[in-house]
C-alpha cells in the first residue's frame, strides 16, 4: 500500500535538504546538489550554506540500512534524542532498531537553535524546551525527503512504478512482483538521484511511531554503566586538573606555595589560573587522576589578596531589594488603570515575597576536556551552548569558531547550568590548559570541579524580591494588578533596560485582570553572576501568581479551581489543562484522613511555560509537629501533540521532583563567602520525600511543545497552597524549610 | 602493591592505599560507571558491593578491601539480580540523565539480595541515600517492585 498524500507539504529549500557529518564516514545521506554525497563532500559544501537561523535537520543511511539522526541538541536527560529518532524513523517507515542517533559538532552555519535565535539568541543551543517544537516539521522533512528518494532508487532499480511501492518498518516492498528489501540496498542508487523539491509530511492519522511507545535510545547504555560523560573522558597524555578558587569570592592570588602539592606523587603541575568576567580562577593542581590533583589542591598554601574580595552578604542583598521594591522600577508593561482606592466590598492583598539564590546542582558537577594544539582547540563536553562556547573560546585564543572542535557528550543532568551565557567553566577549563601549556604540558587537561566547587562557583539562579498589590472588586474580579520584581537579570541587559525573563509569568498574567502594571528593578551592579536555571523566570514568578490568586479566591470566597477557571476565560487550553488535573485529583471531593494529628488537604497551581500548559494538584499532610509530607501529585499537561507520551510523563515528574527542592533549598553569602558546599547543606529532594505522581496528557493535534521545564513551575506554589488550606496563612519566603510554625 | 579483586578479575595497584575505590576504578581502572556526585557519602553515586554488601565507593580506601569482591555496574548483568533490575529499569524507561543510575542500580542489588518482597518503606529506607537530580524516584521504585516480580517468579 502506497502512502496517503496529506495536504501537508513543504516546499524544501537546498538547505534544509543539507546533510551529513563524520569524518571519514562511508556512509550517505541526503545532501546537497540535489545528491546523496559522501560526509565529507557534505561537510564541505555545507561551508557554503549560510544561514544561522535555519537548522538543518540530519539523516543519514548506510549501506547496512542504519538509520543515523544527527541532533544538533545535547541530550541531557530530557529525552531529545529519542523524540528526534521517533519523528525520522516514523517519517521514514524504519523499524526503531535500525535508527541511531549522533550528535552533531559544534556548527552555527547549520545548527542554529530557530527558537533561540527567535528569541535574540542566535546559537546552536538546547534551551527553552524547544528542540521538539523546532523537530517537529524539519526532522519529519528531512526524512521524508530520504524516504522519498529511497523510493524513487527502488522503483529504479526493480524497474517498477514508485507509486506501487510500500514501507514498512524499513524494508520496501513491491507487492505485485512480490519483491522486498531493506533500505541498504537502495542507497546506491540513491546517490545518484536528485532531490525532490516538494515532499509531503505524514498526516497525524498515519503515525505508526510518534504518540506510541518508542523506548528511549540512552537506556540501555544507562543501566549499565556505558554511557560516556565528560567526567569519564580519558584521553593520551591527558591530566586532571582541580582548582582551588578564592573562598572570599574574586579574592586574587599573591602568592602560593606548591611545594607540598607538588611532593605529592602524580602532581605534575600547578597553575594560577587569573580571573575571568564570569569565572573566579585561582590555583589550579594537575595531575595523573581526580584524586591526586584534589590531594595536590588541598595541599596548596594559598595567601589570597582579598582587597578586592566580595564582602556582601545575602541579608544585605534582601534588605537593598526590598528597599527597591518599595520605588517605581522600570515598566515592563502597563495597561488600565491601576486602583488606587479599594472598592467599596473589595479587598486587597499586599504582599511581599523573597526567594533565594539557587544552584543547579546536577549531578554532574562542571567539568570540560579541553585539548589546545597547534592549529586549534579541541573540546570533549555536554555541550547546552555549543556555538556560544565554541565563539567564546575561539575569542580568548584568538582563533576562528571552525578552528574549535567540540565532541558531544551525554551530560549528567544540567538544569540549564551548561548553557552559562559567559561560558564560565569551559573558559576556566580553557585557562587551566593554557596555563599548563605554558608550562610545557601538551596533552589534554580534564578540568573537574568537586561537589563542593561547583556548588560555590555561582551562576545560580538569582535571588529575587517581588512586591504585588491586587485589587479586587465586590463582585469577585480583580481590579488591577501592580507587581514589581527585583533582582538580576538572567542576561546582560543596556542600563535603564528590562529583562523580559524576570518578569516572565508576571507580564503575561493570564488571569482576567482589569489592570496590570509590572515594572522591575535590575541590581545588575552586584558581582555575583547569574544564569537561567530549569523553567528560568517562571521559577520564582509562579510563587507570587499562583498564591496570589489562591488568596483572592480566598478573600472572595470562592472554590481555588473554579476561582481559576473562571478568571482563565481568554485561556482555554489553560482551563482544560487544570480541569483535567481537578478532576483527576478528585478536587472537591473529600481526603483520606491521615494519621492522629496529622491534617490534610489539596492545593492546586496552573501555569503555561515555552508553550505548554501544566496544571497540578498536590495533596499535603501537615503532622502536628509542623513537618509536612507531598503525598501525591496529579498533573495534567497540554504539550501540543505528545511525540513520546512516555517522555512527557517523565518530564513532569522530574519537573515536580526538581521544584520540590525548591522549598528546602536556599544558597546563601555572608560576608563574600558562600556558605553551602555540597548535598549536607544544600539539600535535594530524596526518594523518601517524592510523592505519588500521576500525569495526564491533554489529546491535542496541535504541533507539539517542550517539556523539559514545564513541569517545574506549578509544584511549588501547589504546596503552599495546600499548606495555606491548613494553616490560613501563605508562605511569603522561601525555602520554606523542613516544617513550618503552628503557633 | 595492592592486590584486589574486580568482577572476579585480579587487579594490582601500586598507588596510595588512601586512595578511594572510586578514584581507582574510574580514572586507574577505567571503569567509568561508577560515578562520582559528592564525594562525601551524600549521594550514592558511586556505590558498588564489597563481598555483597552496597559501599560508598567515593569513601572506601581502595587498600581497605584487598581480598574482598568487589562488584561493580559493569559487572552487573552476570549477577541474577543485577540483571532483573536493569531489564525493569529499561521495561519503566527509568534513566533521564542516567548519571545516578549505576549507583541506584547497585544499591538495588543490595536491597533485593536482602529482601525478596520489598514494601515502600523498605525501599525508601534502602535508597533514600542515592540521589537523582532528575527524580526518576517513581520509576526507580516502580523498577525495583518490578525486578522483584520477576525474580520471585
Ligand atoms: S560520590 Fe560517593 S556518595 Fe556521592
Ligand atoms: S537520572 Fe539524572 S540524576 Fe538520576
Amino acid at each position: 500500500m502506497t502512502r496517503h498524500h496529506s495536504s501537508t507539504s513543504f516546499a524544501l529549500s537546498r538547505r534544509q535538504l543539507l546533510a551529513g557529518i563524520g569524518a571519514g564516514s562511508f556512509a550517505l545521506a541526503v545532501g546537497t546538489g540535489g545528491r546523496l554525497a559522501l560526509a565529507q563532500e557534505l561537510a564541505d559544501k555545507a561551508a557554503d550554506a549560510a544561514s544561522l537561523f535555519e537548522p538543518n535537520a540530519f539523516i543519514r543511511i548506510d549501506t547496512d540500512g542504519q538509520v543515523t539522526v544527527v541532533s544538533s541538541y545535547l541530550e541531557m536527560g530530557q529525552g531529545t534524542f529519542t523524540g528526534l529518532a521517533t519523528l525520522a524513523a516514523d517519517e521514514l517507515d524504519a523499524d526503531p532498531a535500525q535508527v541511531r542517533v549522533e550528535a552533531a559538532p559544534a556548527d552555527a552555519s547549520r545548527y542554529t537553535n530557530p527558537f533561540l535565535a527567535s528569541i535574540g539568541f542566535a546559537v546552536q543551543g538546547t534551551g527553552g524546551s524547544s528542540a521538539m517544537a523546532g523537530a517537529w516539521n524539519q526532522m519529519r522533512q528531512a526524512a521524508a525527503g530520504a524516504r522519498a528518494m529511497l523510493l524513487s532508487a527502488a522503483a529504479r532499480d526493480w524497474d517498477v512504478d514508485a507509486a506501487e511501492l510500500s514501507v514498512e518498518a524499513g524494508r520496501i516492498r513491491h507487492a505485485a512482483s512480490g519483491r522486498e528489501d531493506g533500505f541498504g540496498a537502495f542507497v546506491a542508487t540513491a546517490t545518484t538521484l536528485t532531490v525532490p523539491r516538494q515532499v509531503t509530511v505524514k498526516d497525524p492519522s498515519e503515525f505508526r511511531l510518534i504518540g506510541g511507545h518508542f523506548p528511549r535510545v540512552d537506556v540501555p547504555a544507562k543501566v549499565n554503566g556505558s554511557a560516556i560523560y565528560t567526567q569519564d573522558i580519558k584521553l593520551d597524555n591527558m591530566l586532571v586538573a582541580v582548582i582551588a578558587h578564592p573562598p572570599r569570592l574574586w579574592s586574587t592570588v599573591r602568592s602560593v606555595d606548591a611545594a607540598a602539592a607538588l611532593e605529592i606523587p602524580g602532581v605534575q603541575y600547578v597553575v594560577e589560573v587569573p580571573a575571568g568576567a564570569a569565572y573566579q580562577g585561582g590555583v589550579a593542581v594537575l595531575a595523573r587522576n581526580t584524586w591526586v590533583a584534589a590531594q595536590g589542591r588541598d595541599a596548596l598554601d594559598i595567601d589570597w589578596d582579598e582587597s578586592l574580595g566580595l564582602t556582601t552578604s545575602t541579608a544585605q542583598i534582601f534588605e537593598r531589594y526590598r528597599a527597591l521594591a518599595e520605588q517605581p522600577g522600570n515598566v515592563s508593561v502597563e495597561k488600565g488603570t491601576i486602583l488606587d482606592k479599594v472598592p467599596e466590598g473589595g479587598h486587597v492583598i499586599e504582599a511581599t515575597f523573597e526567594q533565594p539564590f539557587l544552584a543547579h546542582a546536577a549531578m554532574e558537577p562542571m567539568n570540560c576536556v579541553v585539548h589546545i594544539r597547534e592549529d586549534g582547540v579541541e573540546v570533549w563536553n555536554g555541550e547546552q551552548w555549543h556555538t556560544a562556547d565554541q565563539g567564546a573560546i575561539a575569542a580568548a585564543m584568538g582563533i576562528e569558531p571552525g578552528q574549535v572542535t567540540i565532541n558531544q557528550l551525554y551530560a549528567g543532568g544540567s538544569f540549564g547550568r551548561r548553557a552559562n551565557p559567559f561560558s564560565d567553566y569551559v573558559l576556566e577549563a580553557l585557562a587551566i590548559a593554557r596555563a599548563a601549556r605554558e608550562q610545557g604540558h601538551t596533552g589534554p587537561v580534564k578540568m573537574v570541579w568537586l561537589r563542593e566547587d561547583d556548588t560555590q562557583a555561582l551562576q545560580y539562579r538569582p535571588a529575587t524580591v517581588h512586591k504585588v498589590r491586587l485589587v479586587l472588586r465586590s463582585d469577585g474580579e480583580i481590579g488591577s494588578l501592580q507587581w514589581r520584581a527585583v533582582g538580576q537579570s538572567f542576561f546582560p541587559v543596556p542600563e535603564g533596560g528590562t529583562d523580559a525573563l524576570l518578569v516572565e509569568g508576571a507580564s503575561d498574567f493570564a488571569y482576567r485582570t482589569g489592570a496590570l502594571l509590572v515594572d522591575q528593578h535590575l541590581a545588575n551592579d552586584q558581582r555575583l553572576p547569574v544564569q537561567w536555571m530549569r523553567s528560568v523566570g517562571h521559577t520564582h514568578t509562579n510563587v507570587v501568581g499562583e498564591t496570589i490568586i489562591d488568596e483572592a479566591a480566598r478573600l472572595v470566597g470562592r472554590d481555588a479551581y473554579e476561582y481559576r477557571y473562571d478568571l482563565l476565560s481568554d485561556h482555554p487550553r489553560q482551563q482544560a489543562t487544570l480541569k483535567l488535573a481537578a478532576d483527576k485529583a478528585g478536587w472537591g471531593t473529600p481526603l483520606a484522613p491521615g494519621a492522629d494529628g496529622d491534617r490534610r488537604a489539596r492545593g492546586i497551581a496552573v501555569r503555561e511555560s515555552f508553550g505548554t500548559v501544566v496544571a497540578q494538584v498536590a495533596e499535603l499532610t501537615l503532622h502536628a509537629d509542623g513537618s509536612y509530607t507531598v503525598d501525591r501529585v496529579v498533573c495534567a499537561v497540554d504539550c501540543g501533540y505528545a511525540i513520546n507520551p512516555d517522555i512527557v510523563k517523565a518530564q513532569m515528574e522530574g519537573g515536580i521532583g526538581f521544584g520540590l527542592s525548591f522549598l528546602r533549598q536556599e544558597i546563601t553569602l555572608e560576608d563574600g563567602q558562600i556558605q553551602q558546599s555540597n548535598f549536607h547543606d544544600y539539600p535535594v529532594l530524596r526518594m523518601n520525600a517524592m510523592p505519588v505522581t500521576e500525569v495526564h496528557i491533554v489529546p491535542s493535534g496541535e504541533a507539539p511543545t517542550g517539556v523539559g521545564e514545564p513541569g517545574v513551575p506549578p509544584i511549588g506554589p501547589a504546596v503552599l497552597n495546600a499548606l495555606a488550606a491548613l494553616i490560613g496563612s501563605y508562605a511569603r519566603t522561601l525555602p520554606l524549610g523542613d516544617s513550618v510554625s503552628l503557633t | 602493591m595492592i592486590d584486589l579483586t574486580i568482577n572476579g578479575r585480579a587487579v594490582q595497584f601500586d598507588g596510595d592505599p588512601e586512595m578511594p575505590l572510586l578514584w581507582f576504578l574510574r580514572d586507574e581502572a577505567g571503569m567509568t560507571g561508577t560515578k562520582f556526585g559528592c564525594g562525601i557519602a551524600m549521594c550514592g553515586a558511586c556505590t558498588v558491593q564489597v563481598d555483597g554488601e552496597p559501599v560508598r565507593s567515593c569513601q572506601t580506601p581502595v587498600g581497605s578491601v584487598t581480598g574482598q569482591d568487589i562488584t561493580t555496574i559493569e559487572a552487573a548483568e552476570q549477577d541474577r539480580i543485577g540483571a532483573a533490575l536493569q531489564a525493569a529499569w529499561v521495561e519503566n524507561q527509568v534513566p533521564q540523565c542516567g548519571y545516578c543510575q549505576s549507583g541506584q542500580i547497585m544499591q538495588a542489588m543490595a536491597l533485593l539480595a536482602e529482601t525478596i518482597e520489598p514494601t515502600d518503606a523498605d525501599i525508601d529506607a534502602a535508597m533514600s541515600g542515592n540521589i537523582c537530580r532528575c527524580a526518576t524516584y517513581s520509576r526507580i521504585r516502580a523498577a525495583i517492585h518490578r525486578a522483584a516480580e520477576t525474580l520471585r517468579a
